[in-house]
């Protein structure tokens, strides 16, 4: 028998087990939900939904947390792709936050995404009293990732507890919970950066424009290149210049940095990857703000 | 929106198309890595990453200042790259599993970094339990310590396959090669012990990067390849089970009345389009119509993929069944022995209901008998009533639905469990099955659990000698198995009559009269098959107990079920009668027109047409009824009788 016939690359070795999870969640949970970023992990999220239940729909909607500080393009993709694929979208806003005009420059970007997307995205998941969020997010993201499970306890609050998460074995996942407790659910967990723009490419999946380059009207802030919008306050007395750039990942537009990039396709990205010395979360401003920053937010209960 | 495929200069799109094909080819190796606290783990992690070039610029930025905050030290300290969440960096050890990404051009590579410290054993139990490998540290200074052989136990309790043993800070011990021979001989001497056969061994420093994936200038004594060079090359093809089919539904995909497709992973082995599987624990057989992988369909599925199967007949299947073949089933039991790993802060009660969760099947289970409990440390069996946390030990088990499992040794997926607390919803034990529990012992147990329940057996004063000469006879079963329309009523009928005339105390169980009364509520699934033999075994038992001569009539096809029922009357009371006769024959006979209408598809899983029949390779006596009258096979089983008592 010829084995090697019989291994599943490495990429996937990597679907297999996504969809595997995908399928633990729609089986074992009542009111599961995916949460929809709208970022490329997203898109790869989605895609594997739609494989692990095909030819069926994807069983559960998807929740888009909007912060109001989101690239006109990424909603005009969000609407646009999700009504391609037929998928249920709800969107929720912290409506009482935006009001008053919450934003990184007067509150800082810690309290700013505390409201916007923290407690925004606690206040969309009670809403419709989802007992699974299926989310996006990589170990090899960030340290503090690299020890998320799988199947991410909460509690009612929607807090994490990294002293105190239940071991996950095999591919064998627990999905008790009780009343007002939920289950944050990663099936991209073992998934790098790489493999991500390496599925997208292979499988053909639709990205957001933002992420290839073209020339763009920056300012240089904080060593950041920040595509230049209304709210920052003192936007008017900085000065912008065109840059030819893109962005590595998608957030909101006052915090997230574009990079200096003529990738304007998936593998001119790809071919940057391979070389690419810096990570992802560098074009973050949050993670920057202190030492165990994601951590801390984990904790509160940010995904 | 754009079209991201689209490639715009033809070297862009070749060096990418390579690169794509290059990592299409490469396999994924998952390993964990355990050491005490100092052996240096941390470190090696942290240069396997950073010489296969996995950590960015910013991190090291990140890692330099950190080294200089915490150490003073103008060397990287590779150990907080893995050491992530901040408490655990301030208590300077890592308390849970931490999972790290890197690649070479040869492979791709997960580590699960566990703990090395006594507490963490579940932790080390959950990074062991995914990996293809585990390296082993032992720092050179110390040699095997009790935490090596602890690591080493748990490594081939959780079934890994392979131990690279990297005998660390050489640099310590000025690279000796005796230091290096003395630990490889008394590590060898302990790993025996345990059955691992795997081992290789490499003296290393992680700190100097000797050995790591550079050879060492220092130990050129070292003939073997480097850490990297062993972990790229290793052969791994062997650690999947692709023999046994086992295809756990997780779930039923019906978008439409047009289509009913079983969702699942393959657990093991591999299956093609046309051919037959049986559903657990229906039974029933349908034949593969299509493999469906989202937007395709493919001729062949195989271990660990995820796909969807739909099958050529409308079969009732739903979460929890499994697909297998009809040649090549795994046990389906409600009861099994295994080795348990207690995960939590909360001890074992034995006298709790706990929930299961194997494969796609969930189910309610009690705890028969805690075995032992295993010092990991002597790896002596102590006799313990529950187990606290991190202890491992050998349980017995009662479910309340069948698992259908294999030995974990022969199947990894299909033979691990968890146990979670009904009450907390925690996982508090990962369980590894070694296999059912033999009825024997099952008997002994359920006089336990039957005085827990305070059922208590009563012994008479009249004991089963007494009886028996009172009789004048001896209380034997004598079990008639073979093919319908083989001669088994007809035979044990007429036997039945000699015997009475003779006086004797003689009652006949017939498998079809059983079912109509005391088995009324059975099935014909394999689990309902089982149950069935066990019951008229039991009153065989019962019926010999005082004093009665059984004559049973079951076609009793498998082996395993005779066995089991040999178990319960009991070996030296136990006779088995094979009535033999080709299965052409007993077509022919057809005494009750059973074979046509299996032939017409009517009936489901009849023996020698839609299931087989397995001879038995150690009967007493066989009955070729092709060429014996009824008269001549009676005298024989007379006979037989009479030598018995």
């Amino acid at each position: 028998m010829d084995t090697k016939e019989l291994t599943l690359t490495h990429l996937d070795a990597l679907e297999a087990e996504s969809i595997h999870i995908f399928r633990e969640v729609a089986a074992e949970f009542e009111r599961p939900v995916l949460l929809y970023s709208v970022g490329k992990d997203s898109s790869v999220l989605v895609r594997l939904a739609q494989k692990a239940f095909a030819p069926g729909k994807i069983p559960f909607p998807l929740l888009h947390v909007d912060t109001g500080y989101k690239f006109q393009e990424m909603i005009e993709f969000r609407d646009r792709f999700t009504a391609d694929i037929g998928a249920d979208l709800i969107v929720h806003r912290n409506e009482e936050a935006i009001a008053n005009n919450a934003n990184p420059t007067d509150l800082g970007t810690q309290k700013c995404c505390g409201l916007l997307k923290t407690e925004a995205l606690l206040q969309g998941l009670s809403k419709g009293n989802y007992d699974a969020a299926i989310g996006g997010a990589r170990r090899d993201e960030e340290k503090s990732r690299a020890k998320e499970r799988f199947y991410s306890f909460r509690d009612s609050f929607g807090q994490w507890d990294p002293k105190n998460q239940r071991p996950e074995l095999w591919n064998i996942y627990n999905s008790g919970i009780n009343e007002g407790e939920s289950i944050r659910v990663f099936p991209l967990s073992n998934w790098t950066e790489l493999d991500v723009w390496l599925y997208i490419y292979r499988e053909e999946i639709p990205i957001s424009n933002l992420y290839f380059a073209q020339e763009r009207e920056v300012v240089r802030w904080n060593n950041q290149l920040i595509v230049k919008g209304d709210v920052m306050l003192n936007a008017a007395e900085l000065e912008t210049e065109p840059v030819v750039s893109r962005f590595r990942t998608l957030g909101c537009y006052p915090c997230t940095g574009a990079v200096l990039s003529n990738a304007t396709t998936v593998p001119e990205i790809i071919q940057e990857m391979m070389v690419v010395r810096s990570s992802e979360r560098t074009t973050r401003v949050i993670d920057h703000d202190s030492e165990g920053s994601m951590e801390k937010k984990k904790r509160e209960g940010y995904f | 929106m754009s079209s991201p495929t689209q490639i715009k200069s033809d070297s862009t799109l070749q060096e990418v198309q390579t690169f794509l094909e290059d990592y299409g080819q490469r396999t994924l190796l998952r390993f964990t890595t355990v050491g005490s606290v100092d052996d240096g783990k941390s470190t090696l992690i942290g240069r396997l990453l950073h010489d296969s070039k996995s950590i960015f610029e910013d991190q090291i930025a990140t890692l330099k200042g950190e080294s200089k905050q915490n150490l003073s030290d103008e060397q990287i300290d590779f150990s907080l790259l893995t050491d992530g969440l901040k408490a655990e960096r301030e208590q300077g050890i890592t308390i849970d599993v931490a999972y790290r990404y890197f690649s070479t051009p040869k492979r791709n590579f997960i580590i699960a970094d566990t703990p090395g410290h006594e507490q963490y054993t579940r932790n080390m139990a959950t990074g062991a339990s995914t990996a293809n490998l585990a390296i082993i540290l032992i720092d050179a200074r110390h040699g095997v310590i009790e935490q090596t052989q602890r690591h080493s136990f748990i490594a081939s309790l959780l079934g890994i396959p392979r131990l690279l043993i990297c005998v660390n800070k050489m640099d310590l011990v000025n690279y000796s090669e005796d230091v290096f021979d003395n630990i490889r001989e008394q590590y060898t001497n302990f790993a025996t012990k345990l059955g691992i056969v795997d081992l290789k061994f490499i003296p290393i420093s992680a700190l100097k990067g000797d050995n790591v994936v550079e050879q060492s200038e220092n130990m050129t004594w070292y003939h073997g390849e480097p850490v990297m060079e062993y972990l790229e090359d290793v052969y791994i093809g062997s650690d999947r089970n692709l023999v046994d089919f086992r295809f756990p539904v997780q779930s039923v995909i019906r978008p439409d009345h047009t289509f009913r497709g079983f969702a699942g992973q393959l657990a093991s082995g591999r299956i093609r389009v046309g051919e037959e599987v049986m559903v657990l624990p229906s039974m029933r057989r349908s034949k593969i119509k299509e493999i469906h992988q989202f937007d395709k369909t493919i001729e062949q599925a195989f271990a660990s993929q995820s796909v969807t199967i739909t099958l050529e007949d409308e079969v009732d299947i739903s979460r929890g069944d499994m697909l297998v073949r009809p040649r090549n089933v795994p046990h389906s039991e409600n009861h099994f022995e295994s080795m348990i790993v207690w995960m939590s802060e909360v001890p074992m009660d034995p006298s709790k209901t706990y929930v299961i969760k194997q494969t796609s099947r969930q189910t309610k289970a009690n705890v028969l008998d805690v075995r032992y409990q295993v010092d990991v440390n002597s790896l002596s069996r102590n006799k313990v009533d529950h187990l606290n946390l991190n202890e491992i030990g050998r349980v017995a088990f009662r479910t309340n639905l069948p698992l259908f499992f294999d030995p974990y040794k022969l199947n990894r997926m299909t033979g691990s469990f968890i146990m979670i607390d009904p009450l907390s919803n925690n996982t508090v034990a990962a369980g590894m099955i070694i296999d059912r529990v033999p009825t024997e012992r099952l008997r002994e147990e359920s006089d336990v659990a039957l005085k827990n329940r305070n059922i208590h057996r009563h012994e008479g004063s009249v004991t089963q000698v007494e009886r028996e000469a009172k009789l004048n006879q001896k209380g034997v079963t004598l079990w008639f198995t073979g093919l319908s329309g083989s001669g088994k009523s007809t035979i044990a009928g007429a036997l039945e009559r000699r015997l009475f005339d003779l006086d004797k105390n003689v009652y006949r169980l017939d498998g079809d009269n059983v079912r109509a009364g005391l088995c009324g509520d059975l099935g014909f699934s394999r689990y309902d098959r089982k149950e069935n033999i066990r019951r008229v075994a039991e009153v065989a038992s019962l019926f010999n107990s005082q004093g009665t001569i059984i004559l049973a009539s079951l076609i009793s096809p498998y082996q395993e079920e005779r066995d089991s029922a040999k178990e319960i009357v009991g070996e030296e009371r136990f006779v088995e009668v094979y009535v033999k006769a080709p299965l052409e024959t007993c077509e022919q006979r057809d005494p009750k027109g059973l074979y046509k209408k299996a032939r017409a598809g009517e009936i489901q899983n009849f023996t020698g047409v839609s299931d087989a029949y397995e001879e038995p390779t150690d009967a007493r006596i066989v009955l070729d009824t092709e060429k014996l009258s009824v008269d001549e096979c009676v005298d024989q089983l007379l006979d037989l009788i009479d030598e018995l008592s």
